[in-house]
């Protein structure tokens, strides 16, 4: 071997210098590794003064390699690859052994952890010789983004680079954005009208310069990689003509169809065929329903066009699609509602007045189809009690094991909303009361102040059937009161379910088409769950609001600006480095087998048809191996951990049965060396 | 060397996103587990290509773990259904080569799950020490049978591979 090594042993204060005899294994180090020109022990790796010393020695001694076997390479890799760098050192020629999480922190015996200590750090020396120079690529970012949903927190996300002066397309599924926030009517713990707050912010969407709406229209396809993906949008047939409507809505007063509002009013309320979801709805312009329109049924009917004032109606449109460049995405798909009649001896669906959260909302919305009146599913008669069900669907191994995180807030504002309007007496029945936030457990009190009843217990279950007196024609829930140790029955008019937020129901296919992985749960993967929280594996594609996991609105909205926030870092950088751990295929030895092909879920390997050889775009590849393993050519290789630099690793870390010539030690039992 | 003084040694295969972090978290919460396991770092368990098995018991470990996200979870979305299979394949074949089943072994440990992963190496450097050292390339040498065994696999591998009517 011709490079010089140089390895470091931190102490880490006392956290590997108790559990490991440092010196011992820097001297060891020095003597036994081949490649190894110096070892030192110095108390803290990561200090400046560590760092200095790497340099010193990289200057003064001519190292050609470093190892450094401190914490995890998690914590500080970044750090002496860049002290490295800086000197002119390339810094994918450092290495760490992690002998402080792997070692010292979980070894009770002194000897074994020196001695594995030394085996880590000749594993080290032995794969950091191997370890070739790699150059990160620069490649440019498109200052244009793409925004998926049209929510609260999508709408945040665009408004923030918008104000900034960057273009934002935002692309939304339903013929309005606004999401689940536009269908609820207070908002916790203000109890701010939601529309009153949301509906400014969406016409700023609507009308702001720099975004570019396209609702009723779906993300059909992403290729491309960070700062310049390639994204196809389908934008579904409105039947209206965009550019000739002006919202007036005639149309909607002239359609003779009426049909159940199953999507903004949860059910509750009717609309037309061709219909606007709500009356602020941003954009303005209506769709028809294609599967209700009675002229597409019989062919015959066309109210709508023989009324229109500017001849927008265009029965004849078709799906368009739309190709767009954008530099960045961010994902803000939002939640489904738990389907609350899965739990059947809640008996949502064959109780008449169990309603779902989302019902409540629209019957107590002013917009909504009751006018804002608290009533029974009669539609005349007001509760006079009323039972609110907590985690329903969450915290439920049968469903949901996570706690939906907005119930507890939901089910104190349904009970104040309640005595508010009605007078009705309130129980809520919960496991735990988490009122987490800011101003949230003072709202807690002011409930408790007000008089609604809390009853700590999991429901059994909401029955009709009447035992006892005063049971007659009521629901009665039935619970163990867990404070007081008792069974109770509360008959009630009506019972709210808080059903679960779960994932969209397409969240799954959503994730394959972005890249983006997702948890057990179903929502959407953080790069780090502390410490990058709205970005993703995938690089340039960011995650916002609840796809990520059940949240609020106001932390909603701070992932909506979280996320806008490192687009504007990319946008404003310009250029965005591309790790360059990255397989590539050595065209020679690629036999044009396509096995590879298939084993990428990043798109990242095609095939070229004129040189019948596979082919990586290093722009796409997130370098996680799999190819490297499968070609039956060894034509591919994996930059940073090819397979010699493995195998070195290998040969070091058992340096203890194999020596280090690489022959097998006849016994390979060697006694510990003492510490 | 008394066989009560064997203290096997296992060569692991982590990967990047969650079963090193795990083995990070183990440390973190000075979880102490058998200091046996040597740990490699891979970006994905799809990275772990059977070869590296087959090469760590030729040089002298006496069991290998490979560890990786748990099956839907895995940060390449997929790849780690991709390990599965190959790991199905390699048993297949260590079978056959008279390796012992508990000498190789898939460990699915998400970030969270440090004692997990430290309760699993515990348990496998208990079933090896039980087992006693492979010291597979003297054994190779020495045992006839492994010949037989090599031919026996294209067969063997056929038998597996055949879907019952």
């Amino acid at each position: 071997m011709t490079e010089k090594v140089g390895v470091y042993i931190c102490h880490c204060g006392t956290n590997i210098a108790g559990p490991v005899d440092v010196e011992e294994v820097a001297r060891w180090a020095k003597e036994n590794l081949d490649g190894v020109v110096l070892a030192r022990d110095y108390r803290f790796m990561c200090s400046s003064l560590g760092q200095e010393l790497i340099q010193e020695d990289i200057k003064n001694e001519g190292l050609t390699r470093v190892v450094v076997a401190a914490c995890s390479p998690h914590l500080h890799e970044k750090t002496f690859r860049t002290a490295c760098s800086k000197i002119g050192l390339n810094p994918y020629l450092t290495q760490m052994a992690s002998i402080r999480e792997q070692v010292s922190w979980v070894t009770e015996d002194r000897a074994a952890a020196t001695h594995k200590a030394k085996m880590m750090v000749a594993g080290a020396v032995r794969r950091v010789q191997l370890q070739e120079e790699l150059q990160p690529t620069e490649v440019p970012v498109n200052p244009n983004t793409l925004v998926v949903g049209g929510g609260i927190a999508g709408i945040q996300a665009a408004l923030e680079l918008a104000d900034a002066g960057h273009k934002v397309f935002m692309v939304e599924r339903e013929p309005s954005i606004g999401g689940h926030m536009a269908q609820f009517d207070k908002t916790f713990p203000t109890l701010d009208c939601a529309a009153c707050i949301l509906t400014p912010k969406m016409s700023d969407v609507g009308l702001h310069e720099n975004i570019e709406l396209l609702s009723y229209a779906e993300v059909d396809s992403l290729s491309g990689f960070v700062g310049n993906f390639d994204v196809r949008v389908r934008k579904k047939a409105r039947y209206i003509d965009e550019d000739a409507c002006t919202g007036c809505g005639i149309c909607i007063e002239k359609c003779p169809k009426k049909v159940v509002d199953e999507v903004f009013e949860a059910g509750l309320g009717y609309r037309k065929a061709v219909y606007r979801p709500f009356p602020q709805a941003i954009p303005k312009f209506p769709v028809i329903d294609r599967d209700t329109c009675i002229y597409f049924e019989r062919g015959t009917c066309k109210a709508c066009e023989k009324f229109c004032p500017t001849e927008a109606i265009d029965f004849e449109q078709t799906d368009t699609y739309l190709d767009l460049n954008v530099g960045n995405v961010i994902m803000a798909t939002g939640y489904d509602l738990f389907d609350c009649g899965k739990i059947p001896q809640y008996g949502y669906g064959r109780l008449a007045n169990v309603f779902t959260s989302l019902e409540f909302e629209r019957l107590c919305n002013a917009a909504g189809p009751t006018e804002g009146h608290i009533l029974l599913r009669d539609g005349v008669t007001e509760p006079q009690s009323v039972g609110i069900i907590h985690c329903v669907g969450s915290r439920d191994k049968q469903h949901h094991a996570y706690c939906s995180a907005v119930c507890c807030m939901s089910a104190l504002k349904f009970g104040h909303l309640v005595m508010e309007k009605t007078g009705a007496e309130v129980y809520s029945f919960y496991i735990d009361m988490r009122p987490l936030h800011k101003n949230y457990e003072e709202f807690y009190d002011r409930l408790l102040q007000e008089g609604m009843h809390f009853i700590r217990g999991r429901v059994a279950e909401v029955t009709d059937a009447a035992r006892l007196p005063g049971e007659d024609g009521k629901l009665i829930i039935q619970a163990e009161d867990t404070l007081i140790g008792k069974q109770r029955r509360i008959p009630v008019d009506m019972v709210i379910l808080l059903g679960a937020l779960q994932p969209r129901f397409d969240a799954k296919e959503t994730g394959l088409k972005f890249g983006v992985s997702a948890g057990l749960d179903g929502w959407f993967t953080e790069r780090h769950p502390k410490l990058d929280p709205v970005a993703t594996m995938t690089d340039g594609v960011f995650i916002a609001g609840t796809c990520q996991g059940p949240k609020d609105i106001p932390d909603s909205v701070a992932q909506g600006a979280a996320a806008a926030a490192r687009v504007q870092g990319m946008i404003s950088k310009g250029t965005v480095l591309i790790e360059p751990i990255v397989a590539t295929i050595e065209e020679a030895r690629c036999s044009g087998c396509r096995i590879c092909n298939t084993l990428c879920p990043f798109n990242a390997i095609e095939y070229l048809e004129d040189k019948a050889v596979s082919y990586i775009n290093p722009a796409l590849c997130k370098g996680c191996g799999t190819c490297v393993a499968a070609c039956p050519a060894q034509a591919i290789s994996g930059a940073h951990f090819t397979n010699d630099q493995i195998f070195a690793e290998m040969e070091g870390l058992l340096y203890d049965v194999i020596g280090s010539n690489g022959a097998t030690v006849k016994s390979p039992q060697p006694a510990l060396e003492p510490a | 060397m008394s066989e009560s003084a064997f203290e096997p040694k296992i060569v692991g295969f982590l990967c990047n996103w969650c079963s090193y972090r795990a083995a990070d978290l183990a440390g973190t919460a000075r979880m102490k587990y058998e200091p046996n396991i040597r740990i490699i770092r891979v970006m994905c368990s799809g990275r772990v290509d059977p070869t590296f098995v087959l090469k760590a018991l030729s040089l002298g470990a006496d069991g290998v773990m490979l560890a990786g996200c748990h099956p839907g979870e895995c940060h390449y979305i997929e790849q780690n259904y991709k390990t599965i299979r190959r790991f199905k394949m390699l048993k297949h074949t260590l079978r056959a080569l008279g390796i012992e089943e508990e000498r190789v072994r898939l460990q699915w440990a998400s970030a969270g799950e440090g004692a997990l992963l430290a309760s699993a190496i515990n348990e496998m450097v208990d079933q090896v020490r039980e087992l006693g050292p492979l010291h597979w390339p003297g054994n190779w040498a020495d045992n006839e049978g492994s010949q037989d065994a090599i031919q026996a696999l294209p067969r063997e591998h056929a038998e597996a591979m055949e879907v019952p009517a």
